[in-house]
């Protein structure tokens, strides 16, 4: 029975696409578990929207990753058929919603680079990712003005709201430096000008965090020490329930046209 | 998705009423105008229309988590994003209904708390489990095919912005039928375990979906004034065997079979079927479904822990109100 996990050649490039994909999916599947549970039923259209988004450039990415590694895998072999070892995404996409800080607060450090990095994306020399950033930028640029919107409703609403979207950003500060850290692979594409250097994005995406936090009556934390991992499949505990869940239909069944 | 015949009769209190103003109101209906929100209207066609508008809306929202229950789960990612942007659709259908209950006068904040306190129906169909994948595929095909029955008449209702709210809701729907039928076309031409995983579906969801159109003609209390005001077209029976006679064919192009052992053709070319069993219809709509209260649980914990956010949303637009009111003071 193949329910085995598949292959995946991970060249520079099939592994660049891949990292992004995951990063695009495990926070899509995050958001859209808020489905008909969101405090307010206009948050339950945003979140499931900025969800679809995000599912909509995974589809895209993981496509792109298949057809640059040649072989028989394909969308739903990506993202169905890897174990938790195999997934490349960010630390921080895996965190579990908690409250709607936390998924507020772990949205708005996500879109702030995103934005950003997707912009950047446009002028690569891959036609396909500059397509898929064009189209990307536009949904990032909503998903940045949605979270910045609701961190200062938060910050300056009350008390509580003030406490619990700290406690977020005190919490998820860890998982930040990941964003933009890059290895050797990644290195060469940037060279050939098919990847952006994520660090030369750090300084404007902190000045958004700033500007936004601070509005929100908010601080953002001192300490430097910074999670890593989930490039290289090292990841938290909580990734391996989500694919757990994403995955069963296909684990169960395996082979099967749905 | 749907709204269910579930409104008891109003008292007719038009006696109490200026005579002259109820005559045009109805000479108005019966020449098939629009009733628009500051028109007048007797205070029983306000008060029936707003619960069941409200009806509708509670039902798109709880309509949500049965099928909302397998977006983690959607076996593609084609059918996870069209899982999602379905559902999501039925949460702005629950929104628009709920804005179109409120031009009536009464909030959307009341009509929640009412239907969270058991208080105010929602369509007992919600009230069943999604077990399987197929059961997606059911709800899409059968669930939001006798909402498409029931609804289509509504694009007419005689009260405008309800009528033009499901114009929209039925565009929508439709699509969300012939997806569903999809995933059923799919399942059936798929292995023999998919086949029997639809076919179980069928099983489970046939008699609950037939009882989505309401008690049967004989025994509704209601449907003479509705019928009058315009706001219903068709009897519940009437609309029952137009969904039969349209889903047999399908079901039969799918190579499943109907789970009703006395089913026939009459002459008319009507597929007649078997007595539906009211009883369970009555139990379900009591509160005792097999998932009544873990819908309303579910509901009442997302207001409950949704409360500091909505909490804070107003208290920081007070805060800006007053900031910006002191800076054009100075």
């Amino acid at each position: 029975m193949p329910v085995a996990n598949i292959q995946v050649s991970e060249t520079p490039l099939v592994l660049y696409a891949l990292r992004r994909a995951d990063d695009a999916l495990i926070l899509g599947h995050r958001l859209s578990e808020w489905c008909g549970h969101a405090p307010m039923l206009e948050e339950d259209m945003a979140l499931s929207n900025i969800a679809l988004d995000l599912i909509g450039q995974a589809r895209e990415l993981y496509s792109y990753a298949a057809r640059a590694e040649g072989g028989d895998n394909d969308e739903d072999k990506l993202a169905y058929l890897r174990d938790v070892r195999q997934y490349r995404n960010l630390l921080l996409v895996e965190q579990p919603n908690g409250d709607f800080a936390q998924t507020l607060v772990r949205q708005f450090f996500y879109s702030a680079f995103a934005d950003l990095y997707w912009r950047a994306m446009m002028t690569s020399r891959d036609t396909t990712l500059a397509a898929i950033a064009a189209k990307s930028e536009k949904e990032s640029a909503y998903h940045l003005r949605h979270s910045s919107e609701w961190i200062i409703r938060l910050g300056d609403g009350t008390d509580e709201s003030h406490a619990r979207a700290q406690a977020a950003i005190n919490h998820l500060w860890a998982f930040t430096g990941e964003m933009f850290a890059v290895d050797d692979g990644e290195r060469a594409l940037i060279h050939a000008g098919i990847a952006v250097d994520p660090g030369t994005l750090r300084g404007r995406w902190l000045t958004t965090l700033s500007d936004v936090v601070s509005e929100a009556t908010l601080t953002l934390p001192q300490n430097d020490w910074m999670q890593q991992g989930g490039r290289a499949g090292r990841h938290s505990e909580h990734l391996g329930h989500l694919l757990s869940e994403l995955q069963s239909m296909q684990r169960t069944f395996p082979g099967q046209t749905w | 998705m749907y709204t269910q015949a579930l409104n008891t009769a109003e008292t007719d209190d038009r006696g109490l009423e200026d005579a002259a103003k109820a005559a045009r109101f109805q000479a108005r209906i019966d020449a098939e105008e629009r009733i628009e929100p500051n028109d007048w209207m007797p205070a029983a066609y306000r008060k029936t229309l707003t619960r069941q508008i409200s009806q509708h809306a509670h039902s798109e929202i709880v309509g949500m988590l049965p099928e909302g229950n397998w977006i983690t789960r959607a076996p593609t990612l084609r059918r996870k994003a069209a899982l999602l942007a379905k559902v999501q659709d039925e949460c702005g259908h629950g929104l628009y209904l709920y804005a179109a209950a409120e031009t009536l006068g009464s909030s959307r904040e009341k009509l929640v708390d009412a239907m969270l306190a058991g208080k105010a129906k929602y369509s007992s169909i919600f009230n069943y489990p999604t077990l399987t994948w197929a059961d997606i595929g059911t709800i899409g095909w059968l669930v939001d095919g006798a909402a498409i029955m029931n609804q289509i008449p509504l694009c007419r209702c005689s009260y405008g912005p309800y009528a033009r709210a499901m114009i929209r809701v039925c565009k929508e729907e439709s699509f969300h039928q012939r997806q569903g039928y999809e995933i059923m076309i799919t399942l059936c031409r798929g292995s023999d375990e998919q086949k029997a995983m639809a076919q179980d579906a069928l099983n489970r969801w046939w008699w609950p979906v037939l009882m989505m159109f309401g008690p049967p003609d004989a025994t509704s209390q209601h449907s003479d004034t509705s019928t009058k005001w315009k706001i219903k077209r068709f009897s519940n029976d009437e609309l029952r065997q137009k969904f039969v006679d349209a889903t047999v064919p399908q079901a039969q192009y799918l190579g499943l079979t109907i789970p009703d052992a006395g089913m026939t053709q009459d002459a008319d070319g009507h597929w007649r079927y078997s007595e539906i069993d009211w009883t369970e219809f009555k139990q379900v709509l009591a509160g005792n479904g097999p998932c009544n209260r873990d819908r309303i649980a579910a509901r009442r914990k997302a207001h409950d822990d949704g409360a500091w956010v909505r909490e804070a949303a107003a208290a920081y637009a007070a805060k800006r109100a007053q900031r910006q009111t002191a800076q054009a003071a100075e």
